[in-house]
């Protein structure tokens, strides 16, 4: 007796560069096609990583794919968000990264020193992330069927005892912390582009959160009811996302949040919000708001988490939805993104 | 950051909305148009609409080149990209609208060579760089931004440069607001005025809507304190009972203009007699074309395009919104059938387009208000 | 149409006499200045950005006077006020 086939609600006719900019219609994906079809026993398939139970063990199983261009950027390069991107996913998860697996897509005639280069930044990347890079498979493309090297990492991790996250355990009244200045890989990609044709002293801040989720699950433990780390999309999508699931409202304080002066000023140039542009080195967590001292405190303690900050509170309304206010009084709803952040004129 | 922080203090803000406060009649309901598309996106932005008494109205105007742009000449531009030689070129505010078959972003996606440029000087640089190629340039805006496209033709005849043409969709502004005043439901009280535009065209143009139509107008720039002290002014005016045109932005806006700049779209552009806005209609003399001088960079006399007029249907209501008559919330497909994401009408289609300003920034603050 | 930036001119260049090197907060572009040609901007000038060109040089003086209208707001009117409040003139 074969089962009637899951019925997706996914309407789309077919797959637009929308459905992979991390937004809404990426939502509508998978929500509407892979859930339904893959994802029947996983309650949070749009988390960062899935735990699951092997004979009793708790560990964290996640994935994900780069594909970035230029290869090379100030800050680094596509081997190290390959590594570090999925460490962080595990790491905002409430999980330690310990093995990672790499697959390699390769277009043919990628010279040979620029893959040396990518695979001693993954080698270097793990190493400075405390993760062991345990094997991965290789296959190589036509000419032009794909853009240099497309990298898939899949890691695997050991759950943090103590920390159970989820949208559910958000409640009203927690805060909203965040470990550093936003905006900084985003805009360093686009002006590495060189279409746009300026010029800053800018790094990608690609890098494992790995320690500062260690110091704050130390500190605090079940008391951390949400992270996520805000990589496409911005702090705007991860915290749009955030609301949707808990149906609550996400309030920010601009005045709060620490953006660079490069970054302020390119976005300021070319119209884009900082709320919106892609992060490889932070996270977001929401806390129990009786902890939120204690949490800056063990993030402020441990290096690299010097700038955290609180940048906002949870709240009935915009239930749904996020709200920024300024000093004056002024607030604005920001929404996801729908694709890629276009520079504007107008 | 210089010249823009002080006038994003909070302190002079909320000074400024108490003045505001102050000034407004509780008896009077005023309804303020903001022209430019770039006011709409300021004020949402900055939530300038919180400070504000519920007696004061503001009604987003023409002002947003993308919105006013009918299908068709996106239709038009992107048939030119559809050729393997060409490489279109265009800001980043037009990657996203739909033409019949497509926005560019989604042409590029299909294959075609569709590049973002920050500046037309970027797109001259690309013809410089790819010879083999033919950089086309899909020029909007209103006054502010034809000097620009009109200096980098000048540059490529003078550089002889042969691969580079410009696809002309500059309009004009003083047309959009004549046909705002001469709409028989319009119950404007007063315009802020658009800051850029005016660094081009100065403030004597607008003198006709303070003499003829009685209306104040303030030409007023884009930081919070710049719109709050415009309003303040356009108060002022209306609390002595008079109507004149007043400089706010005079840190940047020259009253009589840019000379030079006036001169370079002299030189390459002319008046068309009519041209064809989105959610307006036909207005005459509203648009600019280049002039035959430079036709041999004039994208519209080297490539043949399809010409094909396309109408929005019928349920969108822009024409309404756009003048003011309509709020967004009025129109029956907002929204539903029309959203930031797939934009049905002009409006939608730009982020400074009332619609998306309003469905980005505000209305579930409605929502949420209303509780 | 209207989004512009203030920038400060930091380098003139020599090869080109229409461009120049504008800084906004540390992020730079070479900038084209041929619409202030009545007017050329000269090194530490401030200028005002759109699409790549210099729209109109900004004037320090007149942004000072702007924040200290402001700054007097209802301040006249508040001593007018105090004034009547004494009750001097006629109801």
């Amino acid at each position: 007796m074969t089962s009637a086939p899951t019925k997706i609600r996914f309407r789309d006719p077919q797959v637009e560069m929308a459905h992979g900019a991390g937004g809404i219609a990426s939502r509508r994906l998978i929500d509407g096609l892979f859930a339904p079809i893959l994802f029947g026993s996983n309650p949070d398939p749009l988390g960062d990583a899935a735990h699951v139970s092997i004979d009793g063990t708790r560990v964290a199983i996640t994935t994900d794919s780069f594909v970035v261009k230029p290869l090379s950027f100030p800050g680094g390069s596509i081997g190290e968000l390959a590594v570090n991107g999925t460490v962080n996913d595990l790491a905002v998860s409430g999980a330690i990264a310990q093995t990672l697996v790499v697959s390699y897509v390769l277009e043919a005639g990628l010279p040979t020193d620029i893959l040396e280069a990518e695979v001693r930044a993954m080698a270097d990347a793990a190493r400075r992330a405390g993760v062991i890079i345990a094997g991965g498979d290789t296959k190589v493309v036509e000419h032009g069927k794909c853009d240099r090297m497309y990298i898939t990492t899949a890691g695997i991790g050991r759950v943090i005892p103590g920390v159970d996250i989820s949208p559910a355990k958000v409640r009203c009244g927690d805060k909203i912390l965040l470990s550093g200045p936003i905006g900084d890989h985003g805009i360093t990609i686009l002006l590495a582009r060189g279409e746009l044709d300026l010029e800053a002293e800018l790094r990608s801040d690609t890098r494992s959160v790995g320690p500062l989720v260690e110091a704050l699950a130390d500190a605090l433990g079940g008391a951390i009811h949400w992270m996520r780390d805000p990589t496409r999309g911005g702090v705007a999508t991860s915290l749009n996302e955030l609301a949707r699931d808990c149906g609550l409202g996400i309030l920010l304080s601009e005045d709060r949040i620490p953006i660079r002066d490069a970054v302020r000023g390119a976005c300021e140039l070319l119209g884009l919000d900082p709320l919106h542009i892609a992060n490889e080195g932070q996270f977001l967590a929401v806390v129990d708001a009786d902890y939120a001292e204690a949490a800056l405190d063990a993030l402020r303690k441990t290096p690299g988490g010097e700038e955290a900050v609180l940048i906002g509170e949870v709240d009935r309304q915009p239930a749904g939805s996020v709200l920024v206010t300024t000093l004056y009084g002024g607030s604005r709803i920001v929404d996801m993104l729908v694709g890629d952040p276009l520079p504007r004129i107008c | 950051m210089r010249y823009v922080d002080e006038f994003r203090g909070s302190e002079l803000i909320t000074k400024t909305a108490d003045e505001i406060r102050r000034l407004a009649d509780p008896q009077r309901h005023y309804r303020f148009m903001e022209v430019c598309g770039g006011h709409t996106h300021a004020i949402y932005r900055f939530g300038l609409k919180d400070l504000l008494p519920p007696n004061i109205e503001l009604v987003h105007g023409p002002g947003c080149p993308v919105c006013v742009l009918p299908m068709g000449r996106i239709d038009d531009g992107l048939s030119m990209a559809e050729n393997p030689d060409v490489i279109f070129t265009a800001f980043g505010d037009m990657m996203r609208v739909p033409g019949t078959r497509g926005s560019p972003l989604e042409y590029k996606a299909r294959g075609m060579d569709v590049r973002i440029v920050y500046s037309p000087s970027d797109a001259l640089k690309l013809a410089r760089a790819n010879p083999e190629k033919h950089v086309m340039f899909f020029a909007i805006g209103f006054e502010t931004t034809a000097p620009s496209t009109a200096l980098t033709l000048m540059r490529a005849k003078a550089a002889k440069l042969h691969n580079f043409s410009v696809f002309c969709n500059h309009v004009t502004i003083i047309p959009a607001i004549r046909a705002i005043l001469d709409s028989p439901d319009m119950r404007i009280d007063a315009f802020l005025g658009p800051g850029h535009v005016s660094t081009v065209i100065g403030c004597r143009p607008y003198g006709w809507i303070a003499n003829k139509e009685g209306k104040p107008i303030v030409v007023s720039g884009f930081e919070p304190l710049d719109i709050l002290h415009g309003i303040v002014m356009l108060l002022q005016q209306l609390n002595a009972n008079e109507q004149k045109v007043e400089n706010q932005y005079k840190r940047v806006v020259p009253w009589e203009g840019n000379r030079a700049a006036l001169k370079a779209m002299a030189e390459v552009f002319e008046l068309r007699p009519y041209f064809e806005w989105r959610g307006l209609g036909f207005i005459s003399q509203s648009a600019l074309r280049i002039r035959d001088s430079y036709a041999e960079w004039d994208a519209e006399q080297r490539f043949s395009v399809p010409g094909v007029r396309v109408t929005d249907p019928k349920a969108a209501q822009c024409g309404e919104v756009l003048k003011g008559v309509l709020k967004p919330a009025q129109c029956k497909l907002f929204g539903k059938e029309c959203t930031p994401e797939h934009p049905i009408g002009a409006l939608m289609v730009s982020s400074e387009g009332s619609c998306a300003a309003y469905y980005s920034y505000e209305f579930r603050k409605a929502a949420m208000a209303s509780r | 149409m209207c989004l512009a930036i203030p920038g400060k001119i930091v380098e003139l260049l020599h090869e080109d006499r229409d461009l120049a090197v504008v800084d906004v907060l540390g992020v730079r572009r070479k900038v084209d200045v041929g619409l202030l040609e009545d007017d050329r901007p000269i090194t530490g000038d401030w200028v005002l950005i759109h699409v790549g060109f210099a729209m109109s040089k900004i004037s320090e003086v007149d942004a000072l006077d702007q924040l200290r209208i402001l700054t007097e707001l209802g301040e006249q009117d508040a001593a007018v006020e105090e004034v009547r409040g004494y009750g001097l003139g006629s109801p």
